[in-house]
């Protein structure tokens, strides 16, 4: 018996390495939408004004967040919530700070659409990544699966839903722009194509060098985002974490996708135990 | 009637203890209420950092894992072809159907927008191919349809030995249904639970930077596939050293020395393949740091110690011992899957979660129906096998 198994055994290990390894090779990673627009962000021109947190709320019909030391009369969000698709937070360490606009990153390689069962959330036009109530089943893997921590769930609500930025796609169709972009005083967030954007970055870093950290936030990391930082300060600072060119969305990929490419090995399996055992059925082995 | 031959225990239903399960199910069940009209905010510690928590690590994680004794005495009879663990079967079978129906249950009360849940199978068009959780979904709704199909023999011989001459004749009927598609139904229950088990251990792939990178690993789906097959033998002994406290059951004690020695197997393979992933990955560094490191060894002395304990033959056919080692199996398995999904799952300093004692009570009462639809089931229907018959007791 005990040889039976150890064969078995040892087959299982060679067969989950040879296949890990095969893993890693297949799969690249998407490039971005050929439609793909997206935002700029340049932390060294936003004064945290919150303009754009509030013309956000107007935009999507979102009230106040207005936390208790405020008297009920400050809209204050303390971070991005289920009620606040855009906030601005501050960053200071001894002399150096920074403003930093929190919303959606619409990745190149979403974690949260790679996550989600059900394709509520999906890359849609201009590879905006929107919510689709209609198929969520609220599981929250999404929340789970983004690197920025973005979607929100409505926990005291019992039909709740998930809320993040959908980069205004509502006003985009209509000809328009993001709100945020729309109100910024200073041109700190700006709208355009990915493409566009990219370029204009490149360009500002290039024209200061002094001024900024030699690097466009989103232009590879985590597979690649379409809205784009450029900053003074480095980008772990700002709460941008550091992710790999390759996101975990494409490393899950590859493994899921290989297992179950095709759904040839699914099926494969299971014609071989459905003979294994009738064949052991027959011997009167395993009797039901 | 043989030694073998599955019999209900028979007895009477009510007892001090199932009233006793029965009050903790009414209090979830006042509760359910609770969190279906006002939200799971309101009766759990659930938030946007910890997205989940006691319910989808426990009950359904652990819960589904633990249900795997049915998978795991089935890979051994009916593949490896050891008919003599025969009798283990049919509990380990009822465990699972048990287990795979209440984790359905909590991911029902769990999920924030259920009505669409049900309409996954009817929407194939909506289905996320690469998404692991929609594997997992599918998997298990089907797997707990599998289980209680393998369980209706119980059924059929409870009809065919009732006396009744129309209800013996339809049981005799359909005993000789299952015995034409019994193959078929048994590979689909070893099929769905080697993919939706190691699926379990991809869906925290995507936690990406979140999870410690001595949890996250491409190796995910493995580890959770063979450590969940060494916790279904854990239940397996666990089980038994239970209904034959309660029932007054025969322990098998030869049969389960036997089977704990696939037990030592098992759990060489996953300490083999957690020390292996580290090395290949190059995290050697992490191992010796900071309070994930010590997670990472307790993991380990847990995995370690019933494989240490059993190594030996002889000390196998101690029953004590045996019993201990399986406890010590499931809380390994139980820590390593909760650690994936909760303890080394890191979203940020700015959050924190605790169950509330509302999400622990409900999973009181989840655990609660179990046990009774157990005892009850075991006492009516023939499913342990051998010592006293119904007509005895
Ligand atoms: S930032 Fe998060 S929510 Fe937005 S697209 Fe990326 S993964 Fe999805
Ligand atoms: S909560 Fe909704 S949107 Fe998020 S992953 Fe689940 S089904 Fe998809
Ligand atoms: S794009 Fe629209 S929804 Fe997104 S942050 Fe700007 S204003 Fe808010």
């Amino acid at each position: 018996m005990s040889v039976d198994r150890r064969t078995f055994l040892k087959g299982a290990a060679v067969a989950a390495a040879a296949g890990a390894a095969e893993v890693q090779a297949a799969h690249p990673a998407p490039e971005p939408p050929s439609d793909a627009v997206g935002m700029l962000y340049d932390a060294t021109l936003c004064i945290g004004c919150k303009t754009c947190v509030v013309a956000c709320r107007e935009a999507n019909g979102l009230k106040p967040v207005t936390p208790d030391w405020t008297d009920g009369l400050w809209d204050a969000p303390p971070g991005l919530d289920e009620h606040t698709k855009n906030v601005i937070e501050l960053y200071r360490e001894g002399d150096e700070q920074s403003y930093v606009k929190r919303q959606c990153m619409h990745c190149v390689d979403p974690g949260c659409v790679a996550a989600c069962p059900v394709k509520a959330l999906e890359k849609r036009k201009f590879g905006i990544v929107t919510w689709d109530g209609d198929r969520c089943i609220g599981c929250r893997y999404c929340q789970v699966a983004c690197p920025y921590e973005v979607p929100k769930f409505e926990w005291e609500s019992p039909v709740p839903k998930i809320v993040k930025c959908e980069l205004c796609l509502h006003r985009i169709e209509e000809g328009g722009q993001p709100a945020c972009c729309e109100v910024c005083p200073r041109g700190a967030i700006i709208y355009g194509t990915r493409k566009e954007l990219l370029a204009e970055a490149k360009r500002r870093i290039a024209a200061k060098p002094d001024l900024y950290v030699q690097k466009v936030y989103g232009e590879h990391d985590g597979g690649g985002t379409q809205v784009l930082y450029v900053s003074h300060v480095p980008f772990e600072k700002l709460g941008l974490p550091v992710l790999g060119e390759r996101g975990a969305a494409a490393a899950t990929r590859s493994v899921q996708g290989t297992i179950y490419k095709g759904f040839v090995a699914p099926v494969a399996l299971y014609a071989i135990l459905a003979g294994v055992i009738i064949r052991n059925r027959r011997s009167g082995g395993g009797e039901a | 009637m043989s030694h073998d031959t599955p019999a209900p225990v028979g007895g009477r239903i009510v007892s001090p203890f199932l009233s006793g399960l029965l009050g903790l199910m009414a209090l979830a069940g006042l509760l359910l209420l609770w969190r279906f009209a006002a939200g799971l905010g309101a009766v759990t510690a659930l938030n946007d950092g910890y997205p989940w928590g006691l319910w989808i690590a426990f009950d359904v994680v652990v819960g589904t894992a633990l249900a795997c004794g049915g998978y795991a005495v089935a890979i051994l009879v009916y593949i490896l072809n050891r008919g003599e663990y025969h009798p283990l079967v049919r509990p380990a079978v009822l465990t699972s159907a048990l287990g795979y129906t209440l984790a359905g249950a909590a991911i029902v009360i769990d999920v924030g927008r259920y009505w669409n849940l049900f309409l996954i199978p009817v929407r194939p068009w909506t289905w996320n191919l690469h998404s692991p959780l929609l594997e997992v979904a599918l998997c298990v709704m089907a797997y707990i349809v599998v289980l209680w199909i393998e369980l209706s023999p119980a059924l059929f011989e409870k009809w065919r030995a009732s006396g009744d001459e129309a209800r013996a004749q339809k049981g005799e009927r359909w005993l000789g249904v299952w015995g034409k598609i019994a193959a078929f139904v048994i590979a689909l229950g070893l099929l769905l639970p080697t993919m939706h088990q190691s699926s379990l251990g991809t869906v925290m792939m995507l936690a990406g930077h979140k999870l410690h990178p001595l949890w996250n690993t491409p190796m995910l789906p493995l580890l959770f596939l063979v450590s969940c097959i060494g916790m279904g033998y854990g239940v397996v002994i666990f089980e038994s050293a239970v209904s034959g406290a309660v029932f007054g059951r025969p322990r098998h004690t030869a049969m389960l020395a036997k089977l704990s020695g696939a037990m030592v197997v098992v759990l060489g393979l996953y300490l083999v393949l957690r020390f292996a992933d580290v090395v290949i990955r190059g995290k050697l560094g992490l191992l010796f740091r900071d309070g994930y490191s010590l997670l990472f060894w307790l993991e380990i002395a847990l995995f370690a110690a019933p494989m240490v304990m059993l190594m030996d033959a002889g000390r196998r056919r101690n029953f004590p011992t045996l019993f201990r080692a399986a406890t010590l199996m499931l809380l390994a398995g139980a820590v390593y899957r909760f650690d994936t999904y909760l303890v080394a799952f890191r979203p940020g300093a700015q959050w924190a979660y605790f169950p509330s004692l509302w999400e622990i009570l409900i999973t009181a009462g989840v655990v609660a129906v179990e046990i009774a639809a157990y005892i009850v089931i075991v006492k009516r229907f023939p499913v342990l096998a051998g010592g006293r018959s119904a007509e005895s007791a």
